[in-house]
């Protein structure tokens, strides 16, 4: 797992029905590209977040593919619209294997 | 007439591009919809007979670079002082204190990033907040000190800057730091390099116009430290002192060196007035 991965997210608290939300997204994150090389020489090994998804009570808002040439923490800005209360789900897919999760619920009034 | 249409479309054309690649001056800096932030102002008295008015950094970045710093979400260097609020709370050294345990709160520091550098009566010497921090860290936690504008160093800056921010910058000249102060003013009139280039000739002389793609700023060092997006990352006063040297093709002193600490007081007092603004977002 690379260090100091930590998910943020900002989500208004509630919306009316129907109402276009614009959500924040950012992970911090060293995106290493896989083109650097390192002091001896040596190829750094690619590590990057190359997914990032958002669900909102489970149904897809977007599914992203992160490439390399994406600067150092990723963040993210992109709307939803809200046409009932629930729970947005984000994750972020690591090269590692790793998942990170994070989610924010929303009301709707 | 066709030809003609083509030069009007052309014109018009460049002029969407400058309005795109220029600053809006004019604009206003309010973070979080809360702390309003004096970005321009009357120039210090000391300065009446170069400048009329000080202006922030920000005033001459473009609108999206300005926008990111509006909103502590969208500002990548609160990620530095985030984690400078992880170092303050941890305990270090023989002595096993954090910076917390004698000053409480973050929050508590409010006011004091306004008044670096400051003189220290006890050690005899004009000192930045990262010399003081180090002090504290040998002297007080039995820590190794931080390497000058190393990312620990400047994230706990970032920190103590971030709980000022919309404070006045306002440190002292007169009294025992004038000295320090007039060899930074010297500095600062000081042609340096191949290109013979003293920090006046851009930043007092040509602030506004355009140095090939750069757009000259005032040079002024209330916004540090300074999150760029060239390098992605939180950038210390003196470390883009070094840059600005540099390009002037001249040997650079040193992060941390008595020149550097000189010069970070003159110029911190020609924003003697701006409010503190760090961890700001430049280019």
């Amino acid at each position: 797992m690379a260090k100091g991965v930590k998910p943020r997210v900002k989500v208004p608290k509630s919306a009316s029905a129907g109402e276009v939300v614009t959500l924040k997204t950012l992970i911090s994150h060293k995106m290493e590209s896989g083109q650097r090389k390192d002091g001896d020489g040596n190829l750094i090994p690619r590590s990057i977040i190359n997914r990032f998804t958002c669900e909102l009570n489970g149904k897809m808002v977007i599914d992203v593919t992160l490439e390399p040439a994406i600067s150092t923490n990723p963040y993210l800005e992109f709307d939803a619209r809200v046409d009932e209360g629930g729970e947005f789900k984000f994750t972020w897919y690591d090269d590692d294997g790793s998942v990170y999760e994070e989610s924010k619920p929303i009301a709707v009034s | 007439m066709k030809k003609f249409h083509g030069i009007a479309a052309l014109v018009a054309a460049s002029f969407t591009g400058a309005a795109i690649a220029t600053a809006d001056e004019n604009a206003e800096l309010v973070i979080n919809g809360d702390i309003e932030i004096v970005t321009k102002t009357a120039a210090p008295a000391h300065l009446s007979d170069a400048l009329d008015e000080v202006m922030s950094g920000w005033r001459f970045r473009s609108d999206q670079t300005q926008s990111m710093q509006m909103d502590d979400f969208d500002n990548p260097g609160m990620l530095g002082a985030e984690n400078g609020a992880e170092i303050w709370a941890t305990a270090d050294g023989t002595e096993g204190k954090s910076c917390a345990d004698c000053h409480g709160a973050p929050e508590e520091m409010a006011g004091v990033k306004a008044v670096y550098p400051k003189w220290n009566e006890e050690a005899g010497e004009v000192r930045t907040l990262q010399m003081q921090v180090n002090d504290c860290r040998e002297n007080r936690m039995g820590a190794e000190p931080w390497g000058y504008d190393k990312s620990d160093a400047i994230d706990v800056e970032a920190l103590l800057a971030s709980v000022s921010r919309g404070m006045p910058v306002n440190v002292a000249i007169d009294g025992p730091a004038q000295e320090a102060w007039e060899k930074g003013k010297e500095i600062y009139y000081t042609r340096f390099g191949q290109l013979e280039l003293s920090c006046a000739n851009c930043h007092e002389d040509n602030y506004g116009n355009m140095i090939r793609a750069d757009h000259l700023s005032q040079g002024q060092i209330n916004g540090f430290p300074t999150y760029r997006l060239k390098n992605t990352k939180l950038n210390g006063a003196h470390s883009r002192f070094k840059g600005c040297i540099r390009d002037t093709r001249a040997e650079t002193f040193s992060p941390g060196s008595p020149e550097f600490v000189a010069l970070e007081l003159y110029v911190a007092s020609r924003g003697n007035g701006l409010s503190v603004e760090g961890p700001s977002v430049r280019n």
